[in-house]
């Protein structure tokens, strides 16, 4: 029977099958970080249970650390004892760990990749819901919470339904400026927040196959923002240049037999998606959010909706809710939006690409006066590469702040937040209220039209410069 | 964990969509590494700002059956969202819609999150709005609830309900099949990462 990729690497993994089950899943890869490991390791201390798999398992920090003085100790008293448990449970059950000063720390979902780690096929989990981002490599990724943690440490498995598959299709080609974090905001406009509930997404087409890595890991990031568990992309020989010599990647023999086995993961050609989404490239522009999901979006061209011209009694009170929060009029062009903050960073939109597509728009020029632009390389590894090709030059010398790595202000829970009712355009993924900082208002945004508003001062492209 | 058969209590109407996890309970409290105690944590944000909200109101004090709209729960996966809810004494949440990783984590840890079609969360809304004292039952063993002039089944599966009831804990469940877990690993592929 013709078969799915996701439906492949689901049956590669079953360890059990049972009438009137789940099936229990084998987990390839479990990245750990430290907030939603805490509890986990403590279950298995009280059940007198360890680590089956230390070596399959790595842990880094990263949501609570702070991007500046990293060498010192952390300020905030908690954000520390959460940090310092990490470092106790890692030593005491044996788990590799990256802290703060390693070149190898870094947001758990960017270092995966750069490391090798993440190969297709795999499944990989983490106490994060961003793990959707490991299925750009063909792997069956997903967040999981803290009592599931615990059941990947104690038996490197879990029980789990399965899912519907849904099949995105970007036909064409992007135009100069729109980017795959422009895709990804559109397709969650168009199928919402809950469109993907139940579902992997597989992303495909001409306009998929023509993003590198790091761009389909931003897409693949944001499947959760729609409501879907995991996204994936069939693997193909961007995939494979992209893991060939990494660390902890197969190499030599190891590597031609794995690239074999990688290619028998795509989509059988007659296989049948649950649903299927299309969309058309050449018709996407800049895409931005006005309100408080992340399916509240519009064009950068268009102007901020009207919740009386919406269909649903939902959707419209959504929207005035959103409105009311983000301090917006209905019909306000998106363009002459001012913000405070612009935020270049996080899982979604931290990675060396980013970094440079935004310092391209940014050389030469200034940030805005009264405005703040903070950029948060996504892995010290990335921040030594921005380094070397001049990029930290770059965003300083235009005024803005240079950090060290970590997930920063996509979720304020280091210093790195918004005031209240400052205004941030964030490459990040989430908008919703209070998620930068109690009272801070988020827009999302890519790169490209990060850099550009941090110069402008307003919601802009770079072709507005 | 606690087993859950019947639970009735008192209705909690939650008028609003999207409610995600961010707004269930905010990233400032997940810096904890204690399992309980998030119950201030609990909608801290609309619990602090809106005196309308519905935890404020006197006459929902108490309440512990959490009827929501569609995708509660969405964002992201950090399960103090259940424990938080857990915590302020919420048994139990109704909604249209959840999102997949927050009612996983629910039903790992005994909250019973429980879909149920929008027209019956709005005819939930109207009585629980009409009389806040008026009992709501949630049974996992009839797959119903119930509260005055309301009757609807709702699905869930024998596996999930037959765990809940016994208040069985997952990983002592697949630790009786370590030898199959054994096998297993014989299988993997030789060139898998190993991250040391």
């Amino acid at each position: 029977m013709a078969r799915t990729m996701a439906e492949k690497v689901w049956e590669e993994h079953v360890v059990r099958r049972a009438d009137g089950e789940p099936d229990l899943l084998y987990i390839d890869l479990h990245l750990v970080h430290e907030v939603t490991s805490p509890q986990a390791f403590e279950g298995l201390r009280l059940a007198g249970r360890g680590v089956r798999r230390p070596d399959l398992t790595v842990a880094t920090e990263d949501h609570n650390v702070p991007t500046e003085n990293i060498l010192g100790p952390i300020a905030d008293k908690v954000s520390r004892t959460q940090i310092e448990t990490l470092r106790k449970n890692a030593a005491e059950f044996g788990v590799r760990l990256f802290p703060m000063g390693d070149i190898d720390q870094g947001i758990v979902h960017v270092v995966g990749p750069q490391m090798g780690l993440t190969q297709p096929g795999m499944t990989i989990v983490c106490g994060d819901s961003h793990t959707s981002t490991h299925g750009a490599f063909g792997a069956l990724a997903f967040g999981i919470g803290t009592s599931q943690v615990e059941h990947v440490l104690a038996t490197q498995t879990l029980p789990m339904t399965p899912f519907k598959t849904m099949a995105v299709t970007v036909n064409g080609t992007l135009k100069p400026g729109v980017t795959a974090k422009d895709i990804i905001l559109a397709v969650i406009a168009e199928i919402g927040t809950g469109g993907g509930q139940g579902y992997v997404i597989e992303y495909r087409g001409e306009a998929i196959r023509a993003l590198s890595m790091e761009a389909r890991m931003t897409i693949c990031n944001m499947s959760i923002e729609a409501g879907a568990r995991a996204g994936m992309i069939a693997p193909d020989q961007t995939t494979f240049d992209y893991i060939e010599g990494r660390p902890h990647a197969p190499a030599g023999a190891d590597f031609e037999a794995a690239v074999e086995h990688w290619k028998s993961l795509r989509s059988d050609e007659d296989a049948v998606f649950d649903k299927e989404v299309v969309l058309d490239a050449d018709r996407l522009s800049p895409f931005v959010t006005w309100g408080t999901n992340p399916g509240q979006g519009v064009p950068l061209d268009a102007e901020v909706p009207d919740p009386a011209e919406m269909a649903g009694a939902d959707d419209r009170a959504a929207a005035e809710k959103a409105l009311s929060y983000m301090d917006l009029r209905a019909g306000t062009r998106m363009r002459d939006i001012r913000v405070d903050t612009v935020f270049l960073g996080s899982c979604t939109n931290g990675r060396i690409e980013d970094l440079r597509a935004a310092a391209e728009v940014i050389k030469g020029r200034k940030v805005a006066d009264g405005v703040r632009m903070l950029v948060v390389p996504g892995s010290m590894r990335v921040k030594e590469q921005a380094n070397e090709e001049g990029l930290g030059e770059v965003f300083k010398a235009a005024g803005a702040e240079w950090r060290e790595a970590g997930c920063s202000m996509c979720l304020g829970m280091n210093p790195d937040q918004l005031k209240p009712g400052e205004r941030s355009a964030s490459t990040s993924n989430r908008n919703f209220e209070g998620r930068q900082g109690k009272g801070g208002r988020t827009h999302l945004v890519s790169p490209l039209v990060a850099a550009a508003t941090a110069v402008r001062g307003t919601l802009s492209s770079p072709a507005d410069l | 964990m606690e087993k859950f058969t019947v639970h009735t209590g008192r209705g909690a109407p939650l008028r609003a969509s999207n409610v995600d996890t961010d707004q269930i309970i905010p990233a400032v409290y997940l810096k904890r590494v204690a399992r309980t105690g998030f119950e201030d944590g609990l909608f801290a944000a609309w619990r602090a700002n809106d005196p309308d909200f519905v935890l404020n109101r006197e006459a929902y004090r108490g309440s512990d059956v959490l009827i929501a709209g569609p995708d509660f729960g969405t964002g992201s996966s950090r399960e103090h969202a259940v424990w938080a809810l857990q915590d302020y004494g919420f048994k139990a949440v109704l909604s249209p819609r959840f999102a997949d990783i927050f009612r996983g984590n629910a039903l790992k840890g005994g909250l019973l999150a429980v879909v149920l079609p929008q027209p019956v969360i709005e005819r939930l809304w109207a009585i629980v709005e009409a009389d806040p004292s008026a009992p709501v039952t949630v049974d996992l063993v009839e797959r119903e609830v119930r509260a005055p002039g309301l009757t609807e089944p709702f699905e869930i599966d024998d596996y999930t309900r037959w765990r809940l009831m016994e208040g069985l804990d997952d990983i002592a469940l697949t630790l009786r099949h370590t030898d199959d877990i054994d096998a297993y690993e014989e299988t993997r592929r030789s060139w898998l990462p190993v991250t040391r």
